[in-house]
């Protein structure tokens, strides 16, 4: 058997795993980016996403293709209210003091995952793929002199794999785009800079913040209804996306926005890859391990400029 | 055009300003003199609405602007060049002046007033805040300010460490804006830099207002300075 090809594939995998992983870190490291906050129930927003893609795919119903394509739009955006409307009613009143913010976001997190059981229920539910080839992958080898494609026997990905890769970077050129780009974007990061100044030129601070924190969950969501497809919704699966995009954040630098997706892409395809030839419990161990390094030898993160 | 009417204000339960009354009229220089601490800072903060006023109230043209929420502050026409400047660093020239003008939905002619009044600042825009020099950055802190087009305009010691070459160009700026009818309150360490330039002074001292006369008095009769101020 030849390594190569399952090389191929277990980057592959890991590249899936990147994807949703940055549009989940991304979120969280917006928002910590900009309100300086740390939102303990992104995971939550994470898994709203995947249970309302499961409703709303049910409710529409059709081809799979419709309902998915509803879901995609309508629960990042049911997703990003709610947020909105708990950071305006909470995180608000508690002036966004990073202690209590922490506790106000542990309780949303009971919240959110005890109404999501005591209505969807404990059962985990898939969504179908929209579309679902399976692909081949190909390899080269050397036959008689000359390089040629061939397709090991029993490798394969499915067109969907490929499409949530594709779906991810399309979403982050968007998030950068806003931010380096628009309006809005210089008004975030202005607020990011120096809050009182940007209220000093007319900047509504409070209402940047209920906008950030809900664009934050609302890319959680967005990796959830791409992710849904290939992993089933169930009301406990926030903790892992809350857990890696933690990772990811500490090691791309708090707040940076290139290094979360850079640290995304190293922790997702190592996790692929890892998971492939060893295990998934190896490829966890490793990256919390790897945290642990970054910690102590580099607190501002390996992708960070300035000290956290 | 800009009056203060007993404002109270302070940091959490601390109250550094108490009961402090002042009035600058559109096209007058008044200024602020107080020792370090004395509240100079506190002062521009409370009327930009940073600080919530335990007592009294703040009015620009009539409009009560205390009673605003604190971003509409700014949108009134108020411009604040504060103490150290504080860019948006990461931000570039051009970002930074934006921000500026999107306070109150300015337009490319006022941006333009505004770059020609600091050529400087035309051939950087593309440059980060924070790779500026010093006296770039006062440049840019003052541009900034004037792209809201303020009634009133609340510069805070914006000469400190700067070269004489720029100190005067901040002025000329300053005596330009009162020309057309701002009300300027000025913060100034520098003694001799504000006799010549403000229409009154205030002196402050403890968060309070010990005396406010016009600044031909004082070019009169410095002894007044000294006692004020303690040099
Ligand atoms: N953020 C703050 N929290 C608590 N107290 C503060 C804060 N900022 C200023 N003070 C206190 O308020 C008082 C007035 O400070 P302020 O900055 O207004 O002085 P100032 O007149 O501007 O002095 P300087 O000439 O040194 O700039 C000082 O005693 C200061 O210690
Ligand atoms: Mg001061």
């Amino acid at each position: 058997m030849e390594f190569g090809p399952y090389l191929l594939l277990a980057s592959l995998e890991g590249a899936v795993t990147a994807a949703v992983l940055a549009l989940t870190a991304v979120g969280l490291s917006l928002v910590f980016g900009v309100m300086r906050v740390v939102n303990v129930a992104h995971g939550e927003f994470f898994m709203l996403g995947a249970v309302l893609a499961w409703w709303i795919a049910t409710t529409v119903g059709g081809h799979p293709a419709l309902g998915f394509a509803v879901a995609l739009v309508v629960a990042p955006l049911i997703v990003g209210v709610l947020a909105a409307l708990a950071d305006m009613t909470v995180l608000k009143r508690v002036a966004y003091d990073p202690e209590r913010t922490i506790v106000a976001t542990i309780g949303l997190l009971y919240i959110i995952q005890q109404v999501t059981l005591m209505t969807y229920g404990p059962e985990a539910r898939p969504v179908e793929p929209p579309f679902n080839h399976r692909l081949a992958i190909p390899w080269i080898e050397r036959v008689e002199g000359s390089w040629q494609l061939y397709y090991p026997w029993g490798l394969s990905t499915t067109s969907y794999k490929l499409a949530v890769i594709g779906a991810a970077a399309v979403v982050l050129l968007g998030v950068w785009a806003l931010l380096a780009r628009t309006r809005i974007g210089l008004v975030m990061r202005a607020t990011q800079l120096d809050r009182d100044m940007a209220t000093a030129f007319g900047i509504p601070v409070e209402r940047v913040y209920a906008l950030v924190f809900g664009l934050g969950a609302a890319l959680a969501a967005l990796g959830a209804v791409l992710v849904v497809p290939i992993q089933q919704a169930h009301y406990l699966m926030g903790g892992d996306p809350l857990l890696l995009s933690f990772i990811v954040v500490i090691i791309g630098g708090l707040g940076s926005l290139p290094g979360t997706v850079a640290a995304a892409i190293l922790i997702g395809l190592s996790d692929g890859i890892i998971s492939v030839f060893f295990s998934p419990t190896l490829a966890k161990i490793i990256a919390t391990l790897l945290v642990a390094l970054v910690l102590v030898f580099r607190p501002q993160g390996l992708f960070g400029t300035r000290a956290a | 055009m800009l009056e203060l009417q007993g404002i109270g204000a302070g940091y959490g339960q601390a109250q550094v300003l108490r009961d402090l009354s002042l009035t600058v009229d559109g096209g007058e220089i008044l200024c602020l003199l107080g020792r370090n601490g004395a509240g100079k800072t506190t002062t521009m903060k409370a009327i930009m609405g940073l600080l919530p006023l335990m007592s009294g109230k703040v009015l620009l043209d009539g409009v009560e602007v205390s009673a605003l929420p604190p971003h509409r502050v700014p949108r009134q026409g108020l411009g604040y060049i504060p103490q150290g400047r504080r860019l948006f660093g990461e931000l570039t020239v051009a970002q930074n002046l934006e921000v500026g003008l999107m306070a109150r939905g300015a337009g490319a002619d006022v941006r333009e007033q505004v770059l020609d009044l600091f050529p400087r600042l035309r051939e950087r825009l593309r440059q980060r805040a924070q790779t500026l020099s010093g006296g770039e950055q006062q440049m840019l802190a003052t541009a900034r300010a004037l792209c809201l087009s303020p009634k009133a305009l609340l510069l805070d010691e914006p000469t400190e460490g700067l070269q004489p070459s720029m100190i005067d160009a901040i002025r000329q700026v300053i005596l330009r804006m009162r020309a057309q009818g701002v009300a300027v309150l000025l913060v100034e360490q520098r003694v001799d830099a504000v006799l010549s330039l403000a229409d009154r002074v205030a002196f402050l001292e403890n968060g309070r207002l010990a005396r406010t006369l016009p600044a031909a008095d004082l070019r009169a009769d410095h002894a007044i300075v000294d006692r004020y101020l303690g040099v």
